[in-house]
């Protein structure tokens, strides 16, 4: 005996059959069932285990709450444990299985749990399992970690592709039934922008489960036709297969929608909703009541079980009874009866049945004032045990199937998810929302209103008061008259649980909690409703206790002698339902986790075969392997070689460039760095230091000043983003009354060292303008003119301790000008080399990098206490560099360290100790900080920081290193190794000239991808010249009229700042020159060109590819042609700027210009998949 | 009564009808020689401690909401000592020492499992910095492994080596690290201090700290004025708000910490790992739930919840280190309002009014530090001097220029 | 509310554009100030529970430095300043 189809009715599609196997075992089902529907179909009962006692459960309250058919669905990468059967809509081939059991679903052996139960209540293992110690983690503990937990996922790569999207809307509905479509209806006729979201494939909520006469249709014939109707309104979305999982500050919604994979686009989407206001249309729970036995297969709540018949036409059983204190169980009875299944009784708590729940279940067997005390069967139902409350007497009755009401829980936990608490109505019974708050409201049954007339008045009334509070014109609506909905009064009588229980009585069914578990809770101290959960884990299994926390509060007012507002609810949190970590990360997975920045050089480096590694933000050149070598090492020795022997050049591009101008420029560089810049004559260049406010080091680099009040300041690669986010600080809220600017110029110069005795006989060969030694002497910093007439900037500047000079010319041209200065070197045998020969030269000339920079240290503790000016009254870390502690005897202090015997090995992260010393904290004497090997000393040589490191020269030390099973003896030495001054030899007989000529960007866009032709297309946008404008000589009006002089558009960054794009094909002489007559005094115009891409979007369902990159509202009204911001797509910043004939123009940094082009591109792939999906009716 | 699988055998045998009570709901006595505020385990820990190490039991322990109702139920329950600097290294491997004998000696099975934590990382830099912490732990005593790639593999076959944008290099391990059950720990350290005499009294807030000539003489509660000789602070997200109450201002910003649990799977990972790209750690409860973290929120808090974008971010990471929990569903996030310093560290010490201690400034680490900073703020609170394993830990250290900078960020709270 | 700002330059903006750096209200001492002042200023915090400015960073959009007051218990957020506006008005009312 069991549930099964009935041959008609329902909203299942019984023209599209559909095959799926469950546990091996082949089924059919129809298009529209649920897994659990058509399992039911199937005679399928037994669908899970439980947790803890193993017992056999079926499917219960159904839908989102379900706690006990969970099932893992999906093969190989694709397998995903723990779905409700209630939420799996059925597709051909669809793969399920139980969990949970061993060795099969119908025989468990975990069921032996059952008869230990005595011994296994709640929170026996705090209890236990302490002895002997040793076998915790041995025994205990692995046995326990096998039995818990549910389905088994896989380690397999997941394989599907989750998309995310941001939306915004006036109004956002949360569930579309009869009070959350009139909500929607109310607000898209005044013209609202409506979202509405349903976490089933079919909205309509209740109006597709009951048996209901709305007007002069049905349920299902109204909600299809309120959903005709919102699909009419171009502002309108709905979103079926969309769960709202979490209410987050300022407005904000998570929601996940369910796509179909078989399309091959997304599997699932996140949505970050941003809403103005929204109703909260979720509608109740019903609530089950704890008796013996309760958790048999066939026991489901009254309304799961009337849902199940009328919309997907099964048949629970052949004979039902029902057990209920309100009037659902009436209606169910009622309708079942209607459908010609056998209602044996009606099992009614309340001696007092209303005159209208009589009507509804007019000629069945009404029990008043009767309980069922126990349910009866060996692993399905088969009768039930009623007791007449007022005689005592109990009674049994055979039945295959059991529909309980207990009453209604309001679905209310989101209007909860921001700190409110539920309120007790005590006349009701039940637990309200909290007071409508940030503009969240509750409509219907998720605000305590049980009828169906009242859902529909309350959904409309919700509607419209959020419309008015935005100032919308309020349109009336009639409320369709409803007939022939509940069977009467839609009241209940409160029944936590049955006392006349003999067998167990479930509350949590998941977590297998009893009613006996929540008493000793209560016994033993753990009263506190989160600490009875934290201590009997009620509501803390899949389903978070929806159809458990309110029943186990009942359970514990009781046990407490208190109310249930007196012992509250335990804390509603996000998220609503179960999300998948995958869909959470959306796009931003494997390669694009964080976008990849790219020098001008990349494509330059890949050309000679570089090998990269990462460096931050940046791919970077290790080495640049040569035939025959084994490894980085060979070539590393190489290189370094070559560089301190003849000559060498590499990629200097990522450095950080910021242009500082204004005419208090050098004021403010004497305010940020530890030495004086403001005596720093042009053309020149000089090392900086920067320290944070408490005193220690943040970052070194050089300062060039190419006018008095204009200097270009470098800094580390890895510390650009933090030094330009402290200077923008010092500018703007420490100092704002000076007049500086600060511009990033990174991304808009490819810089290129050529470093080692041939240096200049390179560089001459290249650059037109005189760079003799007296010319160009050391720490000269000018524009020069190339002999290709390309304009640039050298520096002549060294990290390697060689004759150095550092060229800078546009990104576009530094492929040009590198593959030029290989040229010029050629008769020298030039190298590339990379950053392993880079960290070599350096080390052997003791300068710094941020592993000696590690945030701990004192310019003194680095050996650079001189690049600290006394002489100033204020600059940043000053004040505090004074402490005590910064400034103490026996502070590390930076040292050379040479093995005692050459082979000897030193490695990073070692730690000092006195020969002899016993390896301890208290002996501790440093640590080695870097270290390589030199090929030009053939030994190793380390950097280390040292207790009175400077007078201990000559000392040995040991480098203790267990870690790595070394101990090395090892001078301590002044940490420069080679002390030569820089091979400077007089030119050679001059080499004819290099020309640097060739042109374009290919070194950036190289391998953009750009998108289908399908719907929207990614592209470039012809080359043109792009400025910053920026200054205190003018207003921003000014700013942005002068802009708007290049190509008419003018694109607001920031006041103050404005970027200006000229004609294509123009050159940025010719357009600096037209934009230069309307520009006021102190403005300047930067030249970005270089530093930004111009990416495009046209087509259609632009918007909608906008949406996953950034949370700009595309359809705000002040998105018209010439909008302009700048904005961060995914993880890459840029200015997004509407052109006209709705072309949307990206100005991407081009350092990261490849990188975002590719996930412009996957975001269209995914969307166009999207698109091509069958579209589901009424979405908009 | 005695916990063990006698006691269950005998009560399961009377239908569990004869438990007693774990702690007593004792009404507040007028005065105690010690009052702790806060009930969440260092508060626990440090009353326990008092008890045992001192002898002090006259003590009551303040909680405004339940017992463990702070950041003690609501961590990622890990525990490790793998700390660079010689100002923390002794104190966690103190703390470690403890926890390995916990279960026995409050008897109460906190479920402390030494599962090894890994920490990954991705670059030659990283492997540096590992490699000197290693080092320095091995220095003290502690145990320290430099794992190579291959060897993080043999652990944790299913991590992403080959991430496109962070491969893994290596890890260093310290295998007597872990994890243990976070409420167990407070329930436990609770029982066992009820259980030598220390009122522990729920649902009473500190209001204001009574001061006569800068000497404190009691606090004012929600249940009325409670006299105390020596008055410790152990408020965690909260101690700037009841230092105020006595005048003073704190190197310290409260601000939330989300943290996950994914539903309950079958055994998936073993150890606890942590993302050497971002900051992220994940492990897996006895129960079968993931238990994973990130960064804060950022911004100063005391609402006990999180922001969406934080939650993508922590995704991601997830992704990004273990491609296959991509297909696992995160069940509940939790926010904690986390006590950031200005260096990172802690502080256990006396203050400028005399009669008043302080334990704050634990960040996001204060779970694995329990027994210890209970074992030392109790000597303080006992002695009047600070103890040997926190001598670094002072409340004065910034102003000094002695700040304990593990990750040398320098003085912004929220980047610890 | 701390999932979207309201940049005063760009509109309203998700969090991921933003850094923080921490309280607003210590102000710079003048050069020579006592050490006192100095710790303060860089260590010590109200850290108020209640409404109080933050300096945020629209460090993904304009790269402008705001001055945000919010609550730190509510997550409402009151106003929303460039900080050059906010800094001048502040030092003068703090001095």
């Amino acid at each position: 005996m069991s549930a099964s189809r009935f041959a008609e009715g329902g909203r299942i599609d019984r023209s599209r059959a559909l095959s799926f196997t469950f546990d091996g075992r082949r089924m059919g089902g129809f298009a529209g069932d649920t897994l659990a529907s058509a399992l039911l179909a199937n005679g399928v009962m037994l669908m899970g285990r439980s947790f803890k006692y193993h017992r056999p459960r079926g499917l219960m309250s159904g839908g989102a709450s379900e706690p006990n058919a969970l099932v893992t669905v999906g093969e190989g990468s694709r397998r995903e444990p723990n779905l409700r059967a209630s939420m799996v809509d059925l597709h051909d081939g669809l793969v399920a299985e139980s969990q949970n059991r061993w060795p099969s679903l119908g025989f468990d052996l975990g069921a032996v749990n059952q008869v230990l139960s005595p011994f296994i209540g709640a929170g026996f293992y705090y209890k236990t399992f302490m002895w002997p110690a040793a076998l915790w983690e041995k025994l205990y503990e692995p046995v326990i970690r096998r039995a818990a937990g549910l389905g088994r996922a896989t380690h397999e790569r997941d394989s599907a592709r989750y998309d995310k999207r941001w939306a915004h809307c006036d109004l956002l509905v949360i569930g579309a039934g009869p009070a959350g479509l009139m909500a929607a209806l109310v607000a898209a006729r005044a013209g609202a922008r409506v979202i509405v979201c349903d976490e089933a494939a079919a909205p309509g909520g209740r109006l597709l489960a009951d048996r209901v006469v709305i007007g002069d249709t049905d349920g299902p014939g109204f909600a299809d036709a309120a959903l005709g109707e919102l699909s009419g309104f171009p502002k309108v979305r709905v979103m079926p297969r969309t769960t709202v999982f979490g209410w987050y500050d300022s407005g904000v919604f998570g929601a996940v929608e369910r796509l179909d994979p078989g399309k091959g686009g997304a599997t699932e989407r996140v949505w970050r909703i941003v809403a103005r206001r929204a109703v909260l249309a979720t509608g109740a729970e019903e609530r089950p009541i704890a008796f013996g036995n309760n958790d048999l297969p066939g026991i489901m709540t009254a309304s799961l079980v009337r849902g199940l018949a009328h919309s997907m036409a099964i048949r629970p059983g052949n004979r039902v009874a029902v057990f209920t204190t309100g009037s659902s169980g009436h209606e169910t009875a009622r309708d079942l009866a209607a459908l010609g299944v056998d209602v044996a009784a009606i099992v009614d708590s309340r001696t007092h049945v209303p005159e209208g729940d009589r009507a509804a279940s007019q000629g069945l067997q009404v029990l008043s004032g009767h309980v069922v005390a126990d349910a009866r069967g060996r692993g399905v139902l088969t009768g039930i045990e009623t007791i007449d409350r007022a005689s005592g007497r109990r009674a049994r009755i055979e039945v295959d199937a059991l529909a309980v009401s207990g009453g209604f829980n309001p679905v209310i936990h989101l209007a909860c998810h921001r700190g409110d608490k539920p309120v007790w109505d005590g006349g009701r019974g039940m637990f309200l929302p909290p007071a409508a708050r940030d503009g969240l409201a509750a409509a219907g049954s998720a605000g305590g209103v049980l009828d169906l007339s009242g859902c529909l008045a309350s959904g409309a009334k919700a509607g419209r008061d959020a419309l008015e509070s935005l100032g919308f014109p309020s349109a009336h609506t009639d409320i369709p008259t409803v007939r022939d909905a509940v069977g009467g009064s839609p009241g209940f009588a409160t029944l936590w649980h049955v006392t006349e229980a003999k067998g167990k009585a479930f509350v949590d069914h998941q977590n297998d909690v009893t009613v006996e578990d929540l008493g000793l809770a209560v016994r033993e101290g753990y009263g506190h409703v989160e600490l009875a959960k934290r201590y009997t884990t009620n509501g803390m299994a899949t389903d978070q206790g929806k159809t458990s926390n309110v029943v186990a509060i009942g359970i514990l007012s009781e046990a407490r002698g208190l109310t249930p507002d007196q012992v509250g609810t335990t804390t509603f949190r996000p998220f609503y339902t179960p999300v998948l970590i995958g869909a959470l990360a959306g796009p931003h997975t494997g390669p694009h986790y964080r976008p990849v920045r790219r020098s001008p050089l990349h494509a330059w480096a890949e050309k000679r075969g570089a090998v990269f590694i990462e460096a931050g933000p940046w791919l970077r050149v290790s080495h640049f392997p040569a035939l025959g070598e084994t490894g980085w090492k060979d070539a590393c020795d190489r290189e370094t070689l070559a560089v301190r022997k003849t000559v060498g050049l590499s990629d200097a591009s990522t450095l950080g460039k910021i242009d500082v101008s204004g005419d208090a420029a050098a004021a403010f560089l004497d305010l940020v760095y530890t030495g004086i810049m403001s005596t720093l004559p042009v053309g020149k260049a000089r090392y900086g230091l920067m320290l944070r406010e408490d005193g220690l080091v943040m970052d070194d680099g050089t300062v060039s000043r190419f006018a008095q009040d204009h200097f270009v300041i470098t800094t580390t690669t890895a510390a650009a983003g933090e030094v330009m986010a402290h200077l923008e600080f010092c500018a703007q809220a420490l100092w704002p009354e000076m007049d500086v600017n600060l511009v990033s110029v990174t991304d808009q110069w490819a810089q290129i060292t050529v470093a080692g005795p041939r240096a200049r006989d390179v560089v001459a060969r290249v650059v037109a303008d005189d760079v003799s030694e007296a010319n160009f002497p050391f720490l000269a910093a000018r524009p020069v003119t190339l002999h290709s007439g390309l304009e640039g900037r050298l520096f002549r500047i060294s990290f390697s301790g060689e004759l150095g000079f550092e060229l800078a010319v546009p990104a576009r041209h530094g492929e040009a000008v590198a593959d030029a200065l290989m040229a010029a070197g050629d008769p020298f045998g030039i190298v590339p080399y990379g950053l392993e020969a880079l960290n070599v030269l350096r080390i052997e000339k003791g300068f710094l990098t941020h592993a000696e920079i590690d945030g701990r240290m004192t310019p003194d503790d680095l050996g650079l206490s001189r690049m600290v000016s006394g002489k100033k009254a204020d600059f940043i870390g000053r004040a505090l560099l004074g402490r005590d502690g910064m400034q103490r005897e026996g502070r590390i202090q930076m040292v050379g360290l040479v093995p005692l015997d050459p082979a000897g090995r030193i490695l990073a992260g070692g730690h000092l100790l006195n020969p002899g010393a016993s390896p301890s904290m208290a002996n501790d004497q440093g640590h080695v900080s870097s270290s390589c090997w030199s090929p030009h000393l053939n030994s190793t040589v380390a950097l280390a920081f040292l207790k009175h490191g400077r007078s201990r020269l000559g000392e040995t030390i040991v480098v203790w290193d267990a870690l790595r099973g070394l101990e090395t003896s090892a001078r301590i030495v002044d940490p420069i190794f080679l002390k030569e001054v820089p091979a400077n030899p007089p030119p050679l007989r001059s080499h004819p000239p290099v020309l640097a000529t060739a042109d374009g960007r290919s070194s950036v866009i190289d391998g953009l991808t750009t998108g289908s032709e399908k719907v929207t297309r990614l592209g470039i946008l012809p080359d043109a010249p792009i400025g910053l404008l920026i200054g205190p000589g003018a207003s921003h009006s000014q700013l942005e009229l002068i802009a708007a002089g290049g190509d008419g558009v003018a694109r607001k960054v920031a006041p103050g700042q404005v970027l200006a794009v000229g004609k294509p094909g123009e050159p940025f002489g010719t357009f600096a020159g037209r934009l230069a007559d309307g520009l006021p005094k102190r403005c300047r115009l930067v030249d970005l060109s270089d530093g930004r891409v111009r990416l495009c979007l046209d087509g259609e369902r632009i918007a909608d590819v906008l949406a996953s990159q950034t949370g700009i509202d595309m359809g705000a009204d002040m998105v018209q042609e010439g909008f302009s911001q700048p904005t961060l797509f995914g993880h890459v910043p840029g200015q997004l700027t509407l052109l006209a004939g709705g072309v949307v123009e990206i100005l991407v940094f081009s350092t990261y210009a490849r990188d975002l082009a590719q996930a412009l591109r996957h975001t269209i792939e995914l969307a166009e998949a999207d698109w091509a999906q069958v579209k589901i009716p009424g979405s908009g | 009564m005695k916990y063990s699988a006698v006691s269950l055998l005998r009560e399961g045998l009377k239908g569990n009808l004869g438990w007693k009570p774990v702690w007593r709901e004792p009404v507040p006595k007028p005065v105690y020689d010690v009052i702790i505020v806060g009930g969440g385990g260092h508060g626990l820990a440090t009353a326990y401690y008092l008890a045992k190490n001192h002898g002090i039991t006259n003590v009551a322990v303040l909680e405004k909401g339940y017992l463990g109702s702070g950041n003690v139920g609501r961590n990622t329950t890990i525990v490790r000592a793998n700390y660079l600097l010689e100002a923390n290294e002794p104190f966690y491997s103190h703390s470690l020492k403890l926890w390995e004998g916990l279960e026995q000696e409050l008897n109460f099975n906190a479920m402390m499992s030494q599962r090894g934590v890994i920490n990954l990382f991705h670059s030659d830099g990283q492997r540096d910095a590992y490699a000197r912490r290693g080092n320095a732990m091995r220095m003290h005593g502690e145990d320290a492994d430099l794992l190579t790639r291959e060897e993080v593999r043999a652990h944790v076959p299913f991590l992403d080596f080959d991430n496109p944008r962070f491969p893994i290099h290596g890890g260093l391990m310290q295998r007597r690290g872990g994890t243990a059950r976070h409420d167990g720990v407070a329930w436990g350290y609770g029982r066992a201090a009820d259980s030598r005499g220390v009122d522990l009294i729920q649902n009473c807030e500190v209001t204001g700290i009574r001061r006569e000539g800068g000497r404190v003489t009691g606090v004012d509660t929600t249940r009325g004025f409670i006299g105390c000789g020596r008055l410790g602070l152990a408020a965690a997200g909260n101690s700037g708000r009841v230092a105020a109450m006595a005048d003073l201002r704190l190197p310290i910003e409260s601000q939330v910490l989300q943290a996950f649990v994914s539903e309950g799977i079958k055994p998936f990972i073993d150890q606890v790992v942590t993302f050497g790209a971002a900051l992220f750690y994940l492990s897996q409860s006895d129960k079968g739930g993931l238990v994973f973290g990130g960064s804060l929120d950022f911004y100063n808090s005391y609402a006990q919840r999180g922001n969406l974008q934080t939650v993508e971010a922590v995704m991601e990471a997830a992704c990004a280190m273990v491609p296959a929990i991509s297909r696992v569903k995160v069940l509940r996030a939790w926010g904690g309002v986390m006590d950031m310093s200005m260096d990172g560290s802690p502080i256990i010490d006396k203050t400028p009014v005399e009669g008043l201690y302080l334990n704050a400034g634990w960040c996001y680490g204060g779970f694995k530090a329990t027994p210890a900073s209970g074992w030392c703020f109790a000597h303080l609170l006992a002695t009047g001097e600070v103890h040997p394993l926190n001598a670094e830990m002072r409340l004065d250290r910034f102003a000094r220029g002695y700040q304990i900078d593990e990750l040398g960020l320098g003085a912004q709270a929220n980047l610890h | 509310m701390a999932s979207l700002i309201q940049c005063p330059h760009c509109g309203l903006r998700p969090k991921e554009e933003f850094t923080i750096k921490g309280d607003a209200a210590p102000v710079r001492p003048a050069a020579g100030a006592p050490p006192a002042e100095w710790d303060a200023y860089v260590h010590l915090r109200d850290n108020v529970r209640g409404v109080m400015t933050e300096y945020w960073h629209h460090a993904g959009g304009c790269r402008r430095w705001l001055a945000v007051t919010r609550d730190t218990a509510s997550h409402s957020v009151a106003e929303v300043r460039d900080a050059s506006e906010y800094a001048l008005r502040h030092a003068e009312t703090s001095r």
